[in-house]
């Protein structure tokens, strides 16, 4: 058996965990640049509150609505998630972080009223981190994930258990296919052309017929939701082969310094994300483009390989302000430019070479330090010159509530009168 | 303030592991303490038992001032902690978090501080205790 933990309006949750004035309320979180709206609390959901809407389109009915409104925090939310995942561990042995807030459990060898266990999982979430969550409960992934989606839209008392197959067949007849997890818009389309509309007639189909029209992996979906274990559980989240980091300014810019600056923001975010999965990475992707909305479209381009694989923000860094300068034209406004790190290796396996230069333990020390000081003290608090001063204060986070769990400077404050 | 390492208590640190003694290949006599010196004391594991489901904060007023929570004090609290009578708690009164002395046996907030009255809560469907203060801590730099 396995159990989907899903949390209910993840960030809108997070928000309210330090704020008890703020529980039972429309509560609505924002996008980077605060720009979209990516979480609603039920209540906000209630007055009808658009998801995934521009938020400055309806910003004045939200406060005539008097709803609450925050910037994204991750580092916050990152941290409540961590809180959810160590709670969950400690209540099985087997968990998987399957999103910021989806967690997999496996439950086979326990023995368990699978009802009380999942009406456990919820108060204790709740009493601990208060956080609410939904759980489904079924013998595969992917009807632990439909049962999750029963358990909040159709039975709404946040528990659904489909440990017979009267139970998940019952539920298959009552959604729609593309509530399956792994089937999207496009296989959808194609499914719909197969004349297959209803997760039930896709779990009666011939999984041999699907496969030469789809793929294995559907073929697998089919035996899943016939109560057929085809997923299991993963435990270490696959490394990224690529890592891509890309933004939108919040100004256009023709000058070079700007783009020099952006680039190397990224290449040093980009660089963090590699060394936190333990990779180096053999070559670069930099891009920068003016407006898609403009006339005389400009898109500029440059594939470089490193020296050395390398998880070393500075040469990194390096090699991704030299590309940029070539990429660069006067006169065109560029608009958004990003990082790709690409041909990334998990440096566990990594062979030194005798007679070429690599990344020495020196370089791997002072990254580390970085990322430590980094960690302690905020992001940004060591940063390179090549980064630039103003450019990282570009990014708009007007709305954005305390780190309550990681300064010490904004944890909650509690009334003693 | 920036003594202490910038601990999320989901994570419990290693900052304040203070090796005695770093282990190296010596020639000669061996130090008899050698056998006893096996791992360093981490204030973490003292103040946070439970790390998922603590929280840190800071103690605003002087409602508590009897039994030693002043303000500017750091709490640790406890959610997954035990309530009993007489236990520390922050609790979220009116929106706000607020933190008072359990009586479970009258159904009562108290203080610990004449200024302050007892706060009835039997019936008070909208309090909700968040967790238990395992500890306080003061600062004493000047």
């Amino acid at each position: 058996m396995y159990a989907l933990v899903d949390c209910n309006a993840c960030y809108a949750s997070c928000e309210q965990i330090f704020r008890p004035d703020l529980r039972g309320k429309p509560v609505i979180v924002l996008s980077n640049n605060d720009g979209c709206i990516i979480a609603r609390s039920a209540e906000a959901k209630a007055l009808g509150v658009p998801d995934l809407q521009p938020y400055f389109r309806i910003a004045g009915r939200l406060r005539r609505d008097g709803v609450a409104v925050f910037s994204a925090n991750f580092r916050l939310y990152g941290d409540i998630s961590g809180q959810v995942m160590a709670t969950l561990r400690g209540l099985a042995p087997r968990v998987e972080q399957y999103s910021i807030d989806e967690m997999f459990l496996d439950l086979s060898g326990m023995t368990l009223d699978l009802e009380a266990f999942a009406a456990d999982i919820r108060d204790r979430l709740w009493r601990e981190v208060r956080m609410p969550v939904g759980v489904g409960i079924a013998p595969t992934k992917t009807l632990a994930k439909l049962a999750n989606h029963a358990a909040k839209k159709i039975k709404r008392d946040g528990v659904a258990v489909l440990d017979r197959p009267d139970k998940w067949r019952w539920l298959l007849r009552r959604v729609p296919v593309d509530r399956v997890w792994g089937i999207g818009r496009r296989l959808k389309r194609r499914l719909d052309a197969l004349g297959i509309h209803s997760a039930w007639q896709l779990a009666e189909a011939d999984p041999a017929f699907i496969r030469r029209h789809t793929s294995l992996q559907v073929e697998r979906c089919i035996r899943e939701l016939n109560g057929e274990p085809c997923f299991a559980l993963e435990e270490q989240p696959p490394a990224k082969k690529e890592i891509f980091v890309t933004r939108s300014f919040a100004e256009k810019t023709g000058r070079l310094d700007d783009l020099l600056g952006h680039i190397s923001r990224y290449a040093v975010a980009a660089a963090e994300k590699l060394r936190a999965q333990d990779g180096l990475c053999q070559s670069l992707y930099v891009f920068a483009h003016s407006s898609e909305f403009e006339p005389g479209l400009y898109r500029g381009s440059r594939s470089l390989a490193l020296p050395w694989p390398s998880s070393d923000s500075r040469l990194i860094a390096r090699h991704a302000r030299a590309a940029m300068r070539r990429i660069h034209r006067p006169g065109v406004r560029f608009m958004k430019c990003g990082i790709g790190l690409l041909d990334i290796r998990d440096r566990r396996f990594h062979q030194g070479d005798l007679f070429t230069p690599g990344q020495n333990a020196e370089d791997d020390r002072l990254m580390e330090l970085l990322d430590r000081i980094n960690r302690r003290f905020g992001r940004d608090s060591l940063v390179f010159g090549s980064e630039g001063l103003n450019g990282k204060w570009t990014m708009r986070q007007n709305l954005l509530s305390p780190n309550y769990t990681s300064r010490w400077a904004e944890l909650p404050r509690v009334r003693c009168h | 303030m920036t003594r202490l390492r910038l601990a999320r208590p989901d994570e419990p640190a290693r900052a304040l592991q203070l090796p005695l003694y770093a282990h190296r290949v010596r020639a000669g006599f061996p130090s008899p303490a050698d056998d006893f010196i096996d791992r360093s004391l981490d204030l973490n594991e003292f103040l946070v038992r439970r790390p998922s489901a603590t929280f840190f904060a800071w103690a605003e007023g002087d409602s508590l001032r009897d039994i030693g929570i002043g303000p500017g004090d750091l709490l640790i609290v406890d959610r997954a902690a035990e309530r009993r009578q007489g236990s520390v708690v922050v609790a979220a009164l009116d929106g706000e978090l607020t933190c008072k002395i359990l009586d479970l046996r009258r159904q009562r907030l108290l203080s610990a501080n004449d200024a302050f009255p007892p706060i009835d809560i039997a019936g008070r469907e909208d309090l909700l205790i968040e967790g238990v203060v395992t500890h306080s801590i003061r600062s004493h730099l000047r």
